[in-house]
């Protein structure tokens, strides 16, 4: 034994004793579902393309994004964002304005030109989709992203349904709809404009169609009887705005009542004032806070000069445009009754804004459909009682808005895919939710929310220019950067750092990290300072 | 705060690491190439903040010292944990002492060390030496040598590990325990149960009387601060103390889980001023960034179990809340305000 004095063993080293022993529970990276992703209609993957702007690789956030919707940049600009209202950060200091980095990363790659693949194998199936509205659009997107034959038959002139034919200019330019929507025909999507589908079975054998999605929107005008003189000039709100696309613009006059609580009526009023109305009025039978319409939208109207008189009903419509409005008052359960309190008030002409029925023509004769309520009845499956006809959108029970129908579209091409090879398609379990509570939020830095920049107003009342403005590259990039990666891993190292037994291995940049079992000792400092809640407690079998 | 933090870039300079900063700006911790100078394998409890604050401050002056460092450690937990013979988990020259004087011993490395380069030529050596201990072996014990270290201005780093009571040995009072803190020598019996309410004694403040280059104090919540004081102390010659704050999940009765959120609270409370100090006089405090009440930090430690329960002890939890404020108050350690400490830790305004 060769050793210095008092020495009889030799230097050993604590790697030897396995702590990892000890652990009555083991910490386990998880992918948590982050609110927003939970809350966004079409489904997207918010979190996930965040973290790649987060980095300023925008391309790579664009592609992650547009994996569940196609369309970014009217997203940006019309989507009602229920992620924002989701958005943990709202609990901290206000929600990440994950629609205005949707706007920009649209609008980058409208100026980038990035394209859509087009698929790498022909499937040989072909399936028609009737309406090329949002959904429609999305379907085909999804469909020739499968390899699949995609035609878009459409009744209108112009593609784009009611994000062309309702929502107006100043929030949604032209330009940017027939960008993304040219986009998804490039991928080699067939568009036949001018086109009314009447008879769905007789279509569909004509051209020897496999498969059909049915997003045909619901544009008739609903109708309530007013008595009125005959020569009172009243009009409906969606023809209204459909007119605003053709040669003749709509003849509205100086004084305009619209009669509506919801966002076609707050849309028709604007627009009569960029027309030239001196007087837009709103009536409507409840207060503000019971408009369907959403209070940004009603306060944007406020501020262009848009009037607003609650708790009224038209009761008739007299020569020479002399209205006749009773006042009404909100009984014990809220809902509005008559007080026999009239008033006149004097206007050019009346726009009926009171919603819209679908016009369901096309599904005569086909057997098996359940209709109620107007609209035709789909299984998860989005699909109908008749078996290869899908639907969804506006034409199916829903909330009606650009960003649902993308995500019926969305569903509906994976179920209509898997139909045709004669499977099921399984959607991947909903993840575990990552809620505030989840989160150690003392990690991230304070940084409020980037507001939008506003046109004027002068020019909101006089032109149909855009109202909203987007973020340039250094404020997305910022904006992106307040996201708190619920549930995700964002490679923070804190879990590498503040374990005491070194127990957790970092694999590199991009890799993330692992455990190792032979140490942890299962204190779960790593789960309590992990800030975005990837990383979970879970007991040991033994 | 005595680096410049980084203000956004999603967490900042807060967490560990950060993939949005550049590799330089990111702390010793999130390197893969970091030392681990505690390696894996010690038989600290689960969620030891003592074992963490070693690793960091450790590998931070590795880091400064491209790894010519000895350390020097008094008896304690963090030596029996670390070294049981023949097993070791450091992974740089390391020497175990006696209970009382690291500090002394230390002193005698840094001064042969230095005959060594002078042999060789040169002024003052390369190689480096940290003295290392917990708080019984520095503010009772070891207190003597320590004092002369300072005195003497010898060419050492001293660390105080502070858990505020002689864990190794089954958590009895030392002179850095808290006030109302149950220990096995302070049973929470009597008129005035738990550790007395008394002056207690405040190294840090004590050592800057010395009139020492450097003084600091840190805490394992808030890593870059701590490397970034470990680093400055070892870009400076003479003696210098730094003084951490490790929560002890066994002795405080905590959650082992919450280690670090109990450092975070300590100092967010005001309890324990993060500062330091050159020469004698407070150069940086760290401002609180989130101001809690002093019950945040004492509800979850079973040492102050008795403050609590059905009929809670008010006058105690406020007399707490009375130290805290004083030291916000004399540490500035809200806002703008200056620190009012100055050479002998008195209010000097
Ligand atoms: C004024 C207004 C403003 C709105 N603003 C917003 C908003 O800001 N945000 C939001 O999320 N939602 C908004 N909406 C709602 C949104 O536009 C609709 O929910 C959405 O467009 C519905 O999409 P869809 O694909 O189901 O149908 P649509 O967009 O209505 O498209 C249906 C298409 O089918 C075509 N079609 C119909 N029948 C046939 C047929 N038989 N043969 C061939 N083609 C046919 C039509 O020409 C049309 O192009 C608004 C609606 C209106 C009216
Ligand atoms: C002279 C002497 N007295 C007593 C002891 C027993 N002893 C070993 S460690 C220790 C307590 C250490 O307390 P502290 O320095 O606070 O370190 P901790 O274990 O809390 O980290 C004691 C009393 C000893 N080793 N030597
Ligand atoms: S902070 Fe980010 S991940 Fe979390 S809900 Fe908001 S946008 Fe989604
Ligand atoms: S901090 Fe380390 S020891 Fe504690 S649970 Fe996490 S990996 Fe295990
Ligand atoms: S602590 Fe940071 S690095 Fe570790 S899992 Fe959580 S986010 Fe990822
Ligand atoms: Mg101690």
């Amino acid at each position: 034994m060769n050793k210095p004095f008092a020495i009889t063993l030799n230097v050993g080293s604590s790697l030897a004793n396995k702590t990892g022993t000890w652990r009555t529970y083991r910490p386990e990276y998880i992918k948590r579902l982050p609110p927003c992703n939970n809350a966004c209609p079409a489904g997207e993957n918010t979190q996930g393309w965040l973290y790649h702007a987060e980095s300023g690789d925008y391309e790579t956030a664009w592609r992650t994004l547009t994996a569940d919707n196609p369309m970014p940049a009217v997203m940006g600009r019309v989507c009602y964002h229920p992620c924002e209202g989701a958005c943990n950060r709202g609990k901290l200091d206000s929600a990440v304005g994950i629609n205005s980095v949707e706007r920009f990363l649209g609008d980058e790659a409208i100026k980038q030109g990035w394209k859509f693949a087009k698929p790498a194998q022909e499937s040989g199936k072909r399936i028609l989709i009737v309406g090329s509205g949002p959904s429609g659009m999305s379907a085909a997107y999804q469909l020739r992203r499968l390899g699949h034959t995609v035609v878009v038959f459409d009744a209108a002139p112009y593609a784009g349904g009611m994000m062309r034919f309702g929502i107006p200019k100043y929030r949604l330019p032209r330009e940017v709809l027939d960008a993304e929507v040219q986009r998804i025909l490039d991928m080699g999507v067939e568009l036949r404009l001018n086109t009314k589908v009447t008879d769905i079975l007789k279509t569909m054998k004509d051209e020897k169609f496999d498969a059909a999605f049915l997003a045909v929107g619901a544009h008739i005008a609903k109708r309530t009887a007013i008595p009125a003189a005959e020569s009172a000039r009243i009009l409906d709100a969606v023809s209204v705005l459909r007119n605003m696309e053709g040669e003749d613009k709509p003849m509205l006059g100086r004084r305009v009542v619209v009669y509506g609580g919801g966002n076609t009526a707050i849309d028709v009023a604007r627009t009569a004032k960029r027309l030239g109305a001196e007087e837009a009025i709103i009536v409507y039978r409840r207060t503000r806070d019971k408009m369907p319409a959403h209070d940004f939208e009603v306060e944007e109207a406020l501020q262009e000069g848009v009037m607003m008189r609650w708790l009224s009903t038209i009761k008739q419509v007299g020569d020479g445009g002399a209205i006749q409005v009773e006042k009404m008052e909100l009984d014990e359960q809220g809902r509005p009754v008559p007080t026999g309190e009239f008033e006149t008030l004097e206007a050019d002409s009346v726009v009926l804004a009171l919603g819209q029925d679908v016009d369901l023509g096309l599904l005569d004769g086909v057997p098996d459909l359940t209709f109620e309520d107007g609209v035709v009845q789909v299984g998860e499956n989005m699909m109908t009682g008749y078996s290869g006809i899908f639907a969804g959108g506006d034409m199916v029970p829903s909330e009606r808005t650009v960003t649902v129908g993308v995500g019926h579209g969305k569903r509906a091409a994976r179920h209509i895919d898997a139909w045709l090879r004669g499977t099921v398609y399984q959607p991947a379990p909903k993840g575990e939710l990552a809620n505030f509570e989840k989160l150690n939020p003392w990690y991230y830095t304070d940084a409020d929310k980037t507001v939008r920049p506003m046109l004027d107003i002068i020019r909101r009342q006089s032109s149909f220019d855009e109202v909203q403005g987007g973020l340039d590259e250094n404020n997305a990039l910022f904006e992106a950067r307040r996201c708190l990666s619920c549930g995700n891993c964002f490679e923070c190292d804190n879990c590498y750092g503040v374990c005491p037994d070194n127990a957790v291995i970092k694999l590199g940049a991009g890799k993330g990290f692992e455990f190792n079992y032979e140490y942890c000792k299962g204190c779960g400092i790593c789960v309590a300072e992990c800030p975005c809640g990837a990383i979970k407690m879970v007991a040991e079998e033994n | 705060m005595g680096f410049q933090p980084i203000k956004f870039y999603q967490t900042g300079t807060f967490t560990v690491g950060n993939r949005l900063l550049p590799p330089e700006q990111r702390s010793v911790q999130a390197d893969m190439q970091r030392s681990n100078a505690l390696n894996s394998g010690h038989r600290a409890c689960q969620g030891c903040g003592e074992a963490l604050g070693a690793r960091y401050a450790i590998d931070a002056a590795m880091r400064a010292t491209g790894n010519q460092l000895i350390a020097v450690n008094a008896t304690g937990c963090l030596e029996v944990f670390s070294t049981p013979y023949p097993e070791t988990s450091w992974q740089l020259p390391w020497i175990h002492s006696l209970f009382g004087n690291a500090a002394a011993v230390a002193t005698g490395v840094a001064a042969a060390n230095k005959i060594r380069a002078q042999k060789e030529g040169q002024a003052e050596s390369q190689t480096r030496v940290i003295a290392q201990g917990g708080d019984g072996g520095t503010t009772d014990i070891g207190f003597g040598c320590l004092s002369g270290m300072f005195e003497r201005n010898d060419d050492v780093l001293y660390i105080c590990y502070d858990n505020q009571a002689y864990m190794n040995t089954g958590v009895q009072r030392s002179s850095a325990t808290p006030p109302a803190a149950r220990t096995a020598t302070t049973m929470p019996v009597g008129p005035e149960p738990g550790n007395v309410f008394g002056q207690g004694k405040n190294v840090p403040l004590i050592a800057m009387a010395h009139g020492i280059p450097y003084v600091a104090t840190a805490t394992v919540a808030d890593l870059r601060d701590l490397e970034y004081k470990v680093k400055k102390a070892m870009g400076m010659r003479g003696a210098r103390y730094i003084h951490i704050f490790v929560p002890c999940p066994l002795g405080w009765g905590s959650a082992s889980h919450d280690t670090i959120k109990l450092a975070r609270l300590a100092k967010e409370t005001g309890l324990f001023p993060v500062f330091e100090a050159e020469y004698g006089e407070v150069t940086n405090v760290s401002k609180i960034r989130q101001k809690m009440a002093v019950e945040e930090y004492l509800r979850p430690q079973r040492r102050f179990a008795h403050l609590f329960g059905k009929s809670p002890k008010l006058d105690v939890i406020a007399r707490f809340q009375h130290i805290a404020d004083q030291n916000i108050y004399k540490f500035g350690l809200l806002g703008e305000d200056k620190a009012t400490v100055g050479y002998y830790g008195v209010e000097s305004v």
